[in-house]
């Protein structure tokens, strides 16, 4: 071990966070590349499926929740982005992996948001589960990406609130609203699920993640977690849970719950869930149609630099 | 001011003129809002998206504050006054039941017919071009119309004019400089904006035409004299599109209609996504 990796373990070890500058290996960066512009990926990507309802939203009350959630979830793009940008790759060769195919997001927003109750849904179990794995992410090494987190973690269980309460809104309304709660729970449950990845021993990056800490806790461990916690929630909402085999564990002192329908989760992530092509297609048409609206403030810019230097 | 207005008016003809001001007002901050919250998530960069949406978000509020205050002028008529003020079955059979009604009974129960607002503010996104062109005109006319309504006799207007004009302060900030870096920069992004300026420009001559109802208000020291705002607001924009290296508009046919309830026919399909839930699932809370 050279000096600069045995100085590099000594701050992991010592929970000293990797600073920008700093020496580290060249896979602790590239993973680090690869979760957080994934992470910010999702975030953009996510803005699709709850923006799908902002002209839809049944109040203006709810509509300004809703545009200042999706708001939010831009800024994390933003922070994100920038923060993998310290690992030296640009915003711009991030979106293009994105728009190639290359670079991930998650799979969750690969699912069709069909009614209101969806976004209730979405803010309860989808940004609940992701709040598990970012608080944890909070700790993480690399001092940049945590230092994001703990900003958007603070914004994000405001999300999780505005989504449980959207669906305790519903469930106190009438039989109809009540089936809409129920028929989005019955949807995102799952995919919720697989949010946290495959199990621990068929991750592959996981191992080298956690010696790392980029990681804190498995993806078991946390799956687990968002488990023990929305099925107390469900319950507050009196909705129920569509999984028959889920059923508290007194001995674990955890609920057990039914096995993830996993060709379902890998058949998403190559690509073939309902809406991946849609969600790359409106985002790469959002960028195409957007390239001269770029180029020209480049160009304003670049003209009035040459002014400046003219008159001076 | 000439004589006192509140004499030669007949009270109901003057709580309905200040109402249909009101809503006209709430209508414009509603549709506008509802166009640019139409871009969150597809905008040309990520830090515009956020600024979209937060104009977007503004412009609730304004909708908002002012459906509150037109719900409650209409909560305190009698309800023989207010059974034929609109054609909607849904808000009158509210009103006939002498049911409360709120600021979203104002936004999603009443049709294209009943809504008050500018050709303008229903106008398509299109491109980034025709957006920022529609946020241009409609931004310099509020900031003077705000300017205006701060002086107004009514309280409550008032209240949301000083509110409001801070906010479109800074929109008619991001949307200028847009006007100008779109005109300056490229070739095609001058060719862009020029197009949705020209395009957009048989629009503007509504803001400053007084219906019976704007001249009714401005008479009565509550509402703005629109046609007084004219000049400064072709002044303010020549000097913008000077900057930009634009061509002003030439003078053409303006259209109107809006603010009598004559709209083009973008604002139905506005009106079928937004009160999409409120109709199809009525009188429940959300």
């Amino acid at each position: 071990m050279t000096s600069f990796e045995q100085h590099f373990e000594d701050k992991i070890n010592n929970e000293v966070n990797i600073e920008p500058r700093d020496w580290m290996p060249d896979d602790y960066r590239k993973t680090n590349i690869r979760q957080i512009s994934q992470h910010a990926h999702s975030e953009i990507v996510g803005m699709l499926p709850e923006g799908n309802w902002i002209t839809r939203a049944p109040s203006l009350r709810r509509k300004a929740i809703l545009l200042a959630k999706v708001q939010d979830e831009a800024g994390h793009g933003l922070y994100l982005y920038s923060a993998a940008e310290t690992l030296g790759i640009t915003r711009d060769e991030m979106i293009e992996q994105l728009h190639t195919g290359k670079a991930k997001y998650s799979s969750i927003f690969n699912y069709p948001t069909t009614s209101w109750a969806d976004m209730g849904a979405i803010g309860w179990l989808v940004d609940g589960a992701a709040i598990m794995n970012q608080v944890a992410l909070c700790r993480t090494s690399y001092g940049p990406y945590a230092r994001a987190m703990v900003r958007i973690c603070k914004e994000e269980s405001f999300h999780q609130r505005q989504g449980f309460e959207i669906l305790l809104s519903l469930v106190r309304g009438n039989a109809t609203q009540k089936k809409m709660a129920q028929d989005a729970l019955n949807r995102w449950w799952w995919p919720s699920l697989m949010m946290f990845g495959p199990n621990d021993d068929n991750s592959p990056h996981s191992a080298q993640s956690l010696h790392w800490r980029i990681k804190r806790f498995s993806n078991d461990e946390l799956r687990q977690k968002f488990v023990d916690a929305a099925t107390e929630q469900a319950k507050v909402l009196g909705l129920a849970i569509p999984d028959p085999a889920l059923k508290w564990n007194e001995e674990r002192g955890h609920y057990d719950f039914g096995e993830i329908d996993w060709e379902e989760f890998w058949n998403v992530v190559k690509g073939n869930g309902p809406c991946n092509k849609e969600r790359l297609d409106t985002r790469r048409k959002a960028w195409e149609d957007g390239e001269w609206v770029r180029e020209a403030a480049m160009a304003y810019v670049e003209k009035r630099k040459n002014r400046s230097q003219k008159a001076a | 001011m000439e004589g006192n207005p509140n004499n030669e008016i007949p009270n109901t003809k003057m709580k309905n003129a200040l109402l249909n001001y009101t809503l006209s007002l709430a209508d414009n901050a509603s549709v506008m809002s509802h166009r640019l919250g139409e871009w969150c998530g597809h905008g040309p960069v990520l830090e515009q998206d956020i600024a979209l949406t937060n104009i977007s978000l503004d412009d609730i509020g304004q909708a908002r504050s002012l459906y509150q205050y037109a719900a409650e002028q209409l909560n305190n008529m009698p309800t023989t006054e207010k059974t034929n003020l609109f054609s909607d079955m849904m808000l009158n059979a509210k009103i006939a039941a002498g049911e409360n009604l709120d600021e979203d009974d104002l936004a999603y129960l009443r049709d294209a017919w009943d809504y008050r607002s500018l050709l303008l503010v229903e106008q398509p996104n299109k491109d980034w071009a025709y957006t920022i062109a529609r946020s241009f005109y409609y931004d310099a006319f509020m900031q003077l119309f705000y300017k205006g309504l701060q002086n107004s006799k009514d309280d409550r207007l008032k209240g949301i004019a000083e509110k409001s004009l801070k906010e479109v302060t800074y929109h008619l900030r991001w949307s200028s400089e847009w006007i100008i870096r779109l005109g300056d920069g490229t070739d095609e992004s001058h060719q862009k904006i020029q197009t949705a300026i020209n395009d957009l420009w048989m629009y503007t001559g509504e803001m400053f035409k007084m219906t019976d109802t704007d001249k009714a208000m401005a008479v009565a020291g509550i509402g703005v004299d629109l046609a007084g705002l004219h000049k400064d607001w072709l002044n303010n924009i020549k000097n913008i599109f000077t900057q930009a290296t634009l061509q002003l508009p030439t003078d053409i046919w303006m259209q109107d209609g809006g603010k009598e309830g004559h709209h083009s026919e973008h604002l139905g399909y506005i009106l079928a996504d937004m009160q999409f839930l409120q109709r199809t699932y009525p009188g429940l809370d959300w």
